[in-house]
């Protein structure tokens, strides 16, 4: 692999730097080079938020170039739009179908699906909000879920231990059991039953 | 975060740009450090924060950046090494006393990290390029690429401070503050006993005519062979040797910063090898250097954010050398916003003639969202923007200041009609006030804000006696930037802090709301040293009332009281930032 580019894109307070510093650790782990961006400040108070984690043999930018990237997550349903920047029809899209008002024009889901599928085909739309309150009793990990799931369809080119490993020495005591068992319930979910859209 | 003071030299750990520089001051042993948060700067003072007393550096949060620089300059002048860190806008604060320590020098060495936003992603006032301080200055201005570069140039910073006797520069950006790399470890030198000693020197440490012109002169000169150091330096480097030195190429690049990388991505993407000037000093530039790469190039691309100013030094130094030479920048790329490396592939592309295949993305009109950022649940400003837009006049001028409440300008709340700089609400409500007859004026600033630069305006109302109600806007801390202390909070250390608010009047700190109006001293918090209430009252201000930020009933009675009023009136709204409430011990 020479490269693999990522975007996490969501609004503030849903733990993207977080699930930036997990996945940078893990392909650490994995020997990669690695470049990542990110944006602090008034983005944090539920504005539009968006990371890039860059990892492979040798990597200068830490933005991903448009157009490149391999899979882009997104923790919010209408900030999958801002992805698409980024994206070739050889993209992935894991979409969190959880949705925020803009407070300018909103969209509906039909809508924005339609926009994604005329650049990508490889969209996935995971309830994961939903699926991490219900099932564990807190939204907030719905990135790590998503994580899981990324690292179960084989969309994420690293070593389930490198992440096991990271989200132990990144997410403090308190809630690590929290973390590792959204990533756990992914990965059972997936191999249960094949999610997807 | 204790990762960061790990003396294992050799190791490789992931770092932001802040972090990295908060390590480069640890490696060069760094005494004494100060600053005013802002982003994109603000994890440099917060870790400081964090790890100061464990390492036994002093750390501080000053009133303002100028505050700051002068606290470094005198903990300099005792001869301590100092590090003072600060936003773009910070500097044109502290400019006034950047330009005598130039003149001075320093005793101890000096690194001064300023933070540029082009995009403007947290900045509000203007996008600037704070590059222009060093032919102002004559300050050496270093330009690190990455954060290994962060921390490499804040030691080599030092190096350069210590053995010229200046202060120097270390200029980031957000993309580079804000990036993650492995960063290599180095050993970290432990800063002694921190105990300066100022030896008098008056013909070095005053600045008076005419003295000063000889300062000048002495500090033109420094600069001189600080660019003979800089000709030298390993950090202004040609990033393809072989292939520069056969001068089989035409053309070549220069570059610095940030646009660096983009560059180099760009050659990968369009599979070229072309030779590139990689230049970490910015100021003195290497103007030999750059001379001896450009003499045989039929053209040159310069890759750099913002205005101009590289693409017009090489086009000074061509006119010597080479005055054929074709000098491409600011007609490929933008001046305006942050470099994408989309654009440096597609103006590389243009430069060399190489065909560039469009991304199919490309053809399609992409929608763009926007989820605005908004005031967080429980948040104090709600109530309060809530209850004078209820009460207000219609055409009320409403001034915004630099914070969370910045956010009274999205359309949600409507409540902002300037916004400029830190504090300068206040000074540009008395103009208006002073100038208009019937609309009335309100301003909006908040309790970090008015330490910084709202006192001096306050009191030129008071002095020049016009009427605006000023209302400050008290949440206890300094919010935006990630909760730093100010002097209104009293203690200066993470732990401190959080117990200060444990102390205080527990109404304050949860709605639902007061019922009653009760007596404003009532809400006074009196482990305060330093209460705005009274700095108010002692710049003269008769109007003035202390209220719950949560009581809309007793913020409206007072905005209505204080508008009649043809002196200058005040409301301090009390009530505690939503996000540091969640963090307090129940």
């Amino acid at each position: 692999m020479a490269e693999f580019n990522l975007i996490i894109n969501g609004v503030g307070g849903q733990g993207l730097i977080t699930l930036l510093r997990i996945i940078s650790l893990a392909s650490q782990k994995e020997g990669y080079d690695i470049k990542t961006s990110e944006l602090h400040g008034l983005s944090q108070r539920g504005g539009s938020v968006e990371v890039h984690i860059r990892f492979g043999k040798k990597i200068y930018s830490p933005l991903v170039p448009q157009g490149k990237a391999n899979l882009v997550i997104s923790l919010e349903l209408q900030e999958s739009l801002n992805g698409l920047h980024y994206s070739s029809p050889k993209t992935h899209f894991l979409i969190n179908q959880y949705k925020t008002p803009t407070f300018t024009k909103d969209l509906s889901e039909k809508e924005i699906l339609g926009i994604v599928k005329k650049i990508s085909k490889n969209l996935f739309l995971i309830p994961a909000s939903e699926i991490c309150q219900k099932e564990l009793g807190s939204e907030v990990v719905a990135g790590i879920y998503l994580l899981g799931l990324a690292f179960s369809k084989k969309l994420l080119p690293l070593k389930s231990d490198s992440i096991i490993s990271a989200i132990k020495k990144i997410i403090p005591e308190k809630y690590r059991e929290l973390n590792l068992k959204a990533f756990e319930l992914a990965r059972q979910s997936f191999s249960s039953k094949n999610l997807g859209g | 975060m204790e990762e960061i003071l790990l003396n294992k030299p050799g190791k490789k750990i992931i770092l932001l740009g802040n972090e990295a520089i908060v390590r480069g001051g640890l490696e060069e042993g760094v005494n004494f450090v100060s600053t005013y948060p802002g982003t994109p700067a603000s994890e440099i003072g917060n870790i400081f924060n964090q790890i100061a007393k464990k390492i036994g550096v002093y750390f501080e949060f000053s009133t303002n950046e100028k505050v700051a620089l002068e606290a470094g300059i005198g903990a300099s002048f005792a001869g301590l090494k100092t590090l003072v860190a600060m936003k773009n806008f910070g500097l044109n604060v502290a400019l006034d006393s950047l330009l005598p320590f130039c003149y001075t020098g320093t005793k101890g060495p000096a690194v001064i990290v300023v933070a540029d936003d082009p995009s403007c992603h947290s900045s509000a006032q203007s996008e600037e390029n704070s590059r222009f301080i060093a032919e102002t200055a004559h300050i050496p201005v270093l330009e690190p690429s990455d954060p290994q570069e962060c921390k490499d140039f804040v030691r080599l910073g030092f190096q350069i401070s210590e053995k010229y006797k200046i202060p120097v520069i270390v200029r980031t950006t957000t993309r580079v503050a804000h990036q993650k790399m492995p960063v290599k470890f180095d050993k970290i030198t432990r800063p002694g006993n921190g105990v300066g000693k100022f030896v008098k020197e008056p013909k070095r440490f005053v600045t008076l005519p005419p003295r000063v012109l000889e300062q000048k002169k002495e500090l033109l000169e420094k600069i001189e062979k600080i660019r003979e150091f800089s000709e030298k330096s390993k950090i202004n480097f040609q990033s393809d040797k072989k292939n520069a030195l056969a001068q089989k190429f035409p053309m070549g690049i220069i570059t610095s910063g940030i646009s660096y990388l983009y560059v180099m991505e760009a050659l990968k993407e369009l599979n070229l090898s072309l030779p590139v000037l990689k230049l970490g000093f910015f100021y003195p530039l290497p103007e030999e250097k750059i001379k001896d790469f450009i003499k045989n190039f039929k053209k040159v691309l310069i890759v750099e954010e913002l205005e101009p100013y590289l693409e017009r030094e090489v086009e000074r130094l061509a006119k010597d050398i080479n005055p054929k030479l074709q000098i491409f920048g600011k007609t490929l790329l933008p001046e305006t916003g942050e470099l994408k490396p989309e654009q440096v592939i597609l103006a590389l592309a243009k430069f060399t003639g190489k065909k560039y295949k469009k991304l199919p993305i490309t053809s399609y009109q992409l929608p763009k969202i926007k989820h605005l950022p908004r005031f967080c649940p429980g948040c104090p400003y709600w109530s309060v923007f809530a209850a004078v837009k209820k009460v207000a006049p219609k055409d009320t001028v409403f001034g915004g200041d630099i914070g969370c409440y910045m956010l009274a300008g999205t359309p949600a709340i409507a409540a902002q009609d300037y916004l400029s700089a830190m504090g300068s609400s206040v000074g540009i409500a008395h103009g208006i006030a002073r100038t208009v007859k019937k609309q009335k004026t309100i301003t909006f600033i908040g309790d970090s804000t008015f330490f910084h630069a709202g006192i001096p305006a306050l009191i030129n109302t008071v002095f020049n006696k016009s009427n605006p109600l000023i209302i400050i806007l008290d949440n206890g801390t300094t919010a935006m930037t990630g909760h730093q202390p100010h002097p209104g909070t009293s203690v200066r250390t993470d732990s401190e802090y959080k117990f200060e608010w444990d102390q205080r009047d527990k109404s304050l700190l949860s709605p639902p709301l007061r019922s009653e109006e009760g007596d404003p001293s009532s809400l006074e918090t009196k482990e305060r040293p330093l209460q705005i209430e009274k700095i108010v009252a002692g710049c003269g201000v008769k109007n003035l009332k202390v209220v719950n930020s949560f009581d809309l009933k007793a913020i409206e009675k007072a905005v209505e009281e204080f508008l009649p009023k043809k002196e200058t009136s005040v409301i301090i709204a009390r009530g505690i930032c939503a996000l540091l409430r969640k963090h307090l011990p129940k």
